[in-house]
């Protein structure tokens, strides 16, 4: 009898997994039906957050409850986590690609002395081996990998995976392992919360806009803001812009900054220099605005205009506006 | 305080990669050799550590083959003390897991306080060496930091880590490893007396046997590389502006059904 794929919960820190975990659980699915389990660190589940996955798909939840899991710490989670591996023995380990799941499914790869495919974007069996595609070369190459031994450890780009259909009333065992007090080492001092945009969060936004040199200016990000507010957009920038200081480091998009991929993604005055392609180009669908019929971004833009962006912006806010009205 | 760098040699962002026959690696014909930025980030926060303490030691690390040797060469050039290049035909299908062996083992024998990693190498973008890092010294690990600052008797360091929606701010027991994010300085540029100073500067080379580790297959393997999937030719909308958003905005609800 294999054994289980184990999706380990992102949450929002209150209680309820993100909705980032639909696509993980709906991809594990896919890949070993009904063979599923939601692994979940944290010091306080919802029962709303359990029932949630039990819907989209897990048919257990592993639920490691303990105060000294908040806030993660890399070295706290993997040891409860290996401990509860190596007893369980999983054939998958996935989660999504968030800022502390990367470092933990990282660490526990190692604990646990197996290999990582971290930022996945495609998985398929082949014979009784997982293989999984990943970008590679700033997005210029696909590689495709695969494990010596299990567990298969694997971090998947949000936004990617087609999320599972949640199914009203279906639910999910939840077992709570006994664990050993996880010691920690590092001490939690506080938590500064950035200055809030009012807009959805970069790399989870399902719309992201984003504004480059051509905005020449940072006080012209405003436009893109009251257009992100019109359809619930995050607005980044490009390296370009946030070197010149236009807006701070946390909103850039590429290869040194965040990598996204939304459903559409929206370029304003983009270049579209390999680097910041590294960072969007599994966008689904991507338009361009730019004067210049020769900037790069066209080749991969779905859709473009040629065109000034302080022209275009405040029409195209009126006209998203006029729709989504209707 | 003893602080050691790791470093990656990466092609620069803007060279094209082409697959080379085997089907599973890059043909690095014609390739421009870069130190991944990230790494940048993580010597120019050693380097104004030992300046601000007024003493120390930065030694720079690297894995891979001859051509490493420059990028160790331009650490030095920035102002690192000495390097040690893992220099080893064993390590040349390494994985992360195998590359953090290889970098503990030799960390384990230089015992520093500190090590500083780049966030990630920017050709496999895995992410990960640092975490595995730690995992296998047994120290603690900050990832994405932003800043940095280490007590005055050298016990700890206060690191805040960038997360989704703001910056999380731990007090960290030396010996750590940190992994250095955008934002947290601005790389040095090396200056002409550092780079012939760099000249005389130790690279010392060590194999898989120096450090008693024994030849093991990789845990990931590459079963091979692919060129990107075609996007579809794009459309440009054509006409004056009103017209040209008027059309998009048809088309994106109706035709790709993205809004």
């Amino acid at each position: 009898m294999p054994n289980a794929f184990w999706c380990i919960v992102e949450d929002d820190r209150n209680g309820s997994p993100k909705k980032v975990m639909a696509e993980v659980i709906g991809e594990a699915a896919r890949l070993a039906p009904g063979r599923v389990e939601a692994v979940w660190l944290t010091d306080k589940a919802s029962d709303a957050g359990l029932k949630q996955l039990g819907e989209w798909g897990a048919s257990k939840v592993l639920l490691l409850e303990n105060a000294a899991f908040a806030p993660y710490r890399s070295e706290v989670w993997t040891a409860a986590a290996a401990d509860l591996a190596r007893k369980e023995s999983p054939t998958a380990i996935f989660a999504p690609v968030t800022s502390r799941q990367r470092e933990f499914v990282a660490r526990l790869a190692a604990k646990l002395g197996v290999g990582l495919s971290a930022d996945s974007v495609r998985f398929a069996m082949e014979g009784d081996k997982l293989v999984a595609t990943r970008p590679v070369y700033a997005g210029k190459l696909l590689s495709r990998v695969t494990w010596a031994k299990s567990p298969w450890v694997a971090t998947l780009r949000p936004n990617v995976f087609r999320p599972a259909d949640a199914q009203p009333g279906k639910t999910a065992t939840v077992e709570r392992p006994s664990l050993s007090a996880p010691g920690a080492q590092m001490k939690f001092v506080e938590r500064r919360e950035e200055v809030s945009t009012g807009l959805p969060e970069l790399t989870e936004a399902e719309t992201v806009i984003s504004g480059g040199r051509g905005m020449k200016g940072p006080e012209n990000y405003v436009i893109l803001e009251e257009l992100g507010r019109v359809i619930g957009a995050a607005v980044g920038a490009s390296r370009a812009a946030v070197d010149a200081g236009w807006r701070p480091h946390r909103f850039q998009i590429g290869q040194t900054g965040r990598t996204i991929s939304p459903k559409l993604y929206l370029g304003f005055g983009v270049s579209g220099a390999i680097q910041h392609l590294a960072g969007m180009r599994t966008s689904k669908v991507i338009v361009a605005v730019n004067k210049d019929p020769e900037a790069p971004i066209f080749k991969i833009a779905d859709f473009g205009i040629v065109a000034d962006l302080f022209e275009v912006v405040p029409e195209l806010t009126k006209e998203f506006k006029k729709l989504l009205e209707k | 305080m003893k602080i050691v760098v790791t470093v990656k040699q990466v092609p620069d962002t803007a060279t094209q990669v082409k697959i080379a026959a085997d089907g599973k690696s890059i043909d690095t014909t014609g390739i421009t050799w870069i130190v991944s930025p990230y790494d940048e980030f993580a010597v120019e926060e050693a380097l104004r550590i030992k300046e601000k303490r007024g003493q120390g030691e930065v030694v720079a690390v690297s894995l891979g083959p001859d051509r490493v040797k420059e990028t160790l060469r331009s650490c030095l050039a920035m102002g690192c003390d000495r390097a040690i290049h893992l220099n080893d035909a064993a390590w040349s299908a390494a994985d992360t897991l195998a590359t953090a062996k290889a970098l503990a083992a030799v960390i384990k024998q230089e015992a520093p306080q500190l090590v500083l990693c780049g966030r990630q190498a920017i050709d496999d973008d895995m992410g990960a060496v640092t975490a595995q890092l730690a995992e296998l010294l047994g120290w603690p690990c900050a990832y994405w930091i932003m800043e940095e600052t280490i007590d005055a008797d050298g016990k700890a360091v206060r690191a805040a880590r960038q997360v989704e929606g703001g910056l999380e701010v731990f007090d960290v027991p030396l010996p750590a490893v940190l992994a250095a994010q955008k934002g947290l300085n601005e790389p040095r540029y090396p200056t002409l007396k550092g780079i012939m100073g760099a000249k005389k500067k130790e690279i010392k080379d060590v194999k898989a046997a120096d450090l008693g580790i024994a030849a093991e297959p990789s845990q990931l393997s590459i079963v091979g590389l692919e060129a990107l999937p075609a996007r579809p030719p794009g459309r440009i909308m054509q006409g004056d502006v009103p017209t040209a958003v008027k059309e998009l905005v048809r088309a994106l609800r109706e035709d790709a059904k993205a809004i």
